[in-house]
C-alpha cells in the first residue's frame, strides 16, 4: 500500500551472535520494515562468529513477513571470502552486491546494488539493471537530486536512499581497530567488538568527526535525512534505508514509517530521532548536495 | 602474465612534464584533461585536446606511449562530458584510456575498439572475479591494482587472471581503497569520485595560534605544528586524531609510498607495469624520479642485486618518511 518502502540495511559492526539474534527478533516482531538485509559486509574475518546465527535470524524475519536480502562483503580478498560471495549469490532470495566480485555469479538473477558499489549515473545504472539489478542504493555522497535524476532515467528499477545511520565513508586494506591497539589485521584479536557503534575519532580540537569500525571508516555524525514523502515520490525514489545502531531501531523505523506515510512532518520526525540515544549529532548535508557533515537548518 | 621487460608508467600533469618524463626514460606517460573527468583535477594541471594531440606526437616520436586517465565517475545527466573526453583521447591517438566508471568503460569498448582499456585503480578491482567481469564485459587489457594487496597476493592474482597488472611503486599513498572513499566530500563537499579532487586546496587553512599552527580542512583540525616544525598539507587520511584515549596518526603517518626495493619482487609476481604517482608534481621532480626508476628497472631487468637498486634509488625520499604500503603484509 505504502508508496515508500523501508529497508533495514546490514549491520556494519561486529556484534555477537546473541546481540544479533536479540536485535533481529525485535525487528521481526515490532518494526514496520518491509525489507531486512542480513550478513557481514565489512570484514570477512568476523564471519565465523556470526555465520551460525543467520539461519535462525532469516527464519524469524521471514516468518514475520519481512523480505530478507542476503548482503555480501564490500571488500573481499581471501579465497574463503570470495567463495562465500559465490555461494550467497546462488540463493533464491534477493542478494545485495557490494563489490563487483559478486556480479559474475549473480548476473541474470535479481540483485540489489548496495552503497559500496559505485553507481553514479544513469548509464551505469542501466548497465546493471540489464544484468539483474532491481534495487539500486547509490553511494552516500550522492544528493537526493542526483539519485532522483537516476531514478527518473531508469524507471524500471527501484532507487533507494540512505536516510539513517552513521555514513559509510571509506574502506581500507588496513584495520584501524588493530592499528590503534598496536596490532596487525592478520592477528587483530577482534578488538572491534568492543565498539558496537564504532569507535569515535575526534580532531585535536575535540571536534567530533569520524568513527572507525575495523577496516571501515564512518562519519561520527548520524545521517538523519527526513524528507517530506513528496520530495521522494516526485523524484521516483521509492525506498529508504535505515542503518542499524544500538539505539532503539524499532523507534527509528516507526518514526520513518510515520514520516513516509505523512503522519509525522519532517520537523517532528527529526525531533523524535534527536531524542533517541544516538551515537552522534544529526546531519543530512549529502542529501542536499552539501558536505556530508552539515545539517540543513531546522526544517 | 608477463615475462617481458617491465613498463615504467610516469605522471604527466602538464605538457612540459610529459616531455620531461619521456626524455627521462618513461615507457609510457599518463595524463588527463583539464576538467573533472580525471582524478587529478587541480588548477594549473592537465591537458586541452590540442595539447594532448601534441603530447602524443612527441611521445610517439620518442618511442613512448600515452595513457589518458578518464577515471572519475560520470555525473548523472552529464555522461556525455566523459564520453567526449574518451572520444577526444581516441582521436588524439592515445594508446590507452584508463577508466573506472562502467558508463565510460562501456562507451570506449563499444566505440573505440582500437584503444586499449586499462581499469583504473579507482575501480578497486582486487579479485579474479571482479577483474574477470571487466575483462569479459569491456575487454580491459590491464588493471591498475588497488593498493591493498601484498606481493604474495599479487602473484596469486596474476596466476588467476588473463590481463596485465600495473602496480604503484612511488609517490603519494592512499590509505583507503581508492574509488571507495568519501572522506573528502564528507568534510568539504568535493571528492575524488565526484570532482577528481581530494582535500581540495580552497578548503585548507593554516591558522596561527599561540605556540602552534593548526592545519585545517573545512574547519576540521587535521594536524597541528610547533613553531619551526615543517607544516604539512592537511590531507584527511594523514591527519592526527584522537581515538580510544590516544592521539595518533590513526589512519596513516604522513608518509609516501616507495616500493623501489620491491621492483624485483613485483616482477617475479608477474606485474607488467610499474606506476609512479605525481601528476601534480613539477618538471624537475618528475625528471629526477623517472630517471632514477628507469635505472632501477633496467638494473632489475639485468639481474642487479638489491644493494645496487637501493643505491640507485637513494635520495628519492625528499627527506620525508616512506613506506612500502600494503605490499608488505605488516602494513595492515
Amino acid at each position: 500500500m505504502s508508496a515508500i518502502a523501508l529497508t533495514l540495511g546490514p549491520v556494519f559492526f561486529h556484534w555477537s551472535p546473541d546481540r544479533l539474534l536479540d536485535f533481529y527478533r525485535r525487528i521481526a516482531d515490532e518494526a514496520p520494515i518491509d525489507r531486512v538485509h542480513v550478513g557481514e559486509v565489512i570484514c570477512g574475518k568476523r564471519m565465523p562468529f556470526s555465520d551460525s546465527a543467520w539461519p535462525e535470524i532469516i527464519e524469524r524475519l521471514e516468518r514475520a513477513g519481512k523480505e530478507v536480502v542476503l548482503s555480501t562483503l564490500a571488500a573481499p580478498a581471501t579465497v574463503r571470502e570470495r567463495r562465500s560471495i559465490a555461494d550467497l549469490c546462488t540463493d533464491e532470495r534477493l542478494v545485495e552486491i557490494n563489490d563487483v566480485t559478486a556480479l559474475p555469479s549473480r548476473s541474470g538473477k535479481p540483485f540489489v546494488t548496495g552503497p559500496f558499489l559505485n553507481v553514479y549515473n544513469e548509464a551505469s545504472a542501466r548497465f546493471l539493471i540489464q544484468r539483474g539489478a532491481t534495487t539500486i542504493c547509490p553511494p552516500v555522497e550522492l544528493s537526493l537530486a542526483a539519485v532522483g535524476a537516476m531514478a527518473g532515467a531508469c524507471p524500471e528499477a527501484e532507487f533507494e536512499i540512505f536516510v539513517f545511520g552513521r555514513l559509510p565513508l571509506a574502506l581500507s586494506g588496513r584495520c584501524y581497530h588493530a592499528r590503534i591497539h598496536g596490532l596487525h589485521k592478520d592477528s587483530c584479536q577482534f578488538t572491534c567488538e568492543r565498539d558496537p557503534d564504532g569507535l569515535a575519532v575526534d580532531t585535536l580540537d575535540d571536534q567530533q568527526f569520524l568513527t572507525i569500525n575495523g577496516v571501515q571508516t564512518l562519519s561520527n555524525q548520524v545521517q538523519a535525512f527526513c524528507p517530506a514523502p513528496a520530495d521522494l515520490t516526485s523524484r521516483g525514489v521509492r525506498r529508504i534505508r535505515l542503518s542499524p545502531h544500538t539505539c532503539d531501531m524499532v523507534e527509528v523505523a516507526k518514526t520513518y514509517r510515520a514520516l513516509a506515510d505523512g503522519r509525522e512532518d519532517p520537523k517532528a520526525a527529526r525531533f523524535i530521532l534527536s531524542c533517541l540515544d544516538l551515537p552522534g549529532t544529526l546531519v543530512d548535508g549529502y542529501a542536499h548536495g552539501k558536505p556530508g557533515w552539515q545539517a540543513a537548518p531546522s526544517i | 602474465m608477463t615475462s617481458g621487460r617491465m613498463e615504467l608508467v610516469c605522471p604527466a600533469g602538464t605538457p612540459a612534464t610529459l616531455r620531461a618524463a619521456v626524455q627521462a626514460g618513461a615507457d609510457a606517460v599518463y595524463c588527463g584533461f583539464r576538467d573533472e573527468t580525471n582524478a587529478r583535477n587541480f588548477p594549473g594541471l592537465n591537458f586541452s585536446g590540442e595539447e594532448l594531440a601534441e603530447g602524443v606526437r612527441f611521445a610517439h616520436d620518442h618511442g613512448s606511449k600515452v595513457l589518458v586517465a578518464i577515471n572519475t565517475f560520470a555525473r548523472v545527466n552529464d555522461v556525455d562530458l566523459w564520453k567526449k573526453a574518451a572520444d577526444t583521447a581516441a582521436e588524439c591517438g592515445a594508446n590507452a584510456i584508463i577508466a573506472a566508471d562502467i558508463a565510460v568503460l562501456d562507451h570506449v569498448a563499444k566505440n573505440h575498439k582500437q584503444v586499449r582499456l586499462h581499469l583504473s585503480v579507482q575501480a578497486a578491482a582486487a579479485t579474479p572475479e571482479a577483474i574477470g567481469f571487466y575483462a569479459t564485459s569491456f575487454g580491459i587489457r590491464r588493471v591498475v591494482l588497488p593498493r591493498v594487496l601484498s606481493i604474495q597476493e599479487i602473484a596469486a592474482l596474476n596466476r588467476a587472471i588473463e590481463v596485465e597488472t600495473e602496480a604503484f611503486v612511488f609517490g603519494g599513498l592512499c590509505v583507503m581503497i581508492e574509488g571507495r572513499c568519501y572522506l573528502s566530500s564528507y568534510a568539504t563537499g568535493k571528492s575524488p569520485n565526484l570532482n577528481g579532487v581530494c582535500s581540495p586546496p580552497e578548503m585548507v587553512s593554516y591558522d596561527d595560534e599561540p605556540n602552534s599552527t593548526a592545519a585545517r580542512l573545512s574547519g576540521f583540525t587535521i594536524d597541528r605544528y610547533e613553531p619551526g616544525e615543517p607544516v604539512g598539507y592537511p590531507t584527511l587520511c594523514k591527519g592526527k586524531f584522537k581515538a580510544g584515549g590516544k592521539t595518533s596518526y590513526l589512519f596513516e603517518d604522513p608518509v609516501s609510498l616507495n616500493a623501489g626495493g620491491m621492483i624485483a619482487g613485483l616482477k617475479a609476481a608477474g606485474v607488467t607495469a610499474l606506476k609512479i604517482e605525481g601528476r601534480q608534481r613539477g618538471k624537475g621532480y618528475v625528471t629526477e624520479v623517472v630517471r632514477a626508476f628507469r635505472k632501477a628497472v633496467d638494473a632489475v631487468e639485468q639481474g642487479g642485486d638489491a644493494i645496487e637498486i637501493d643505491r640507485i634509488l637513494a635520495g628519492q625520499s625528499e627527506g620525508s618518511r616512506q613506506t612500502a604500503g600494503a605490499y608488505s603484509k605488516k602494513w595492515r
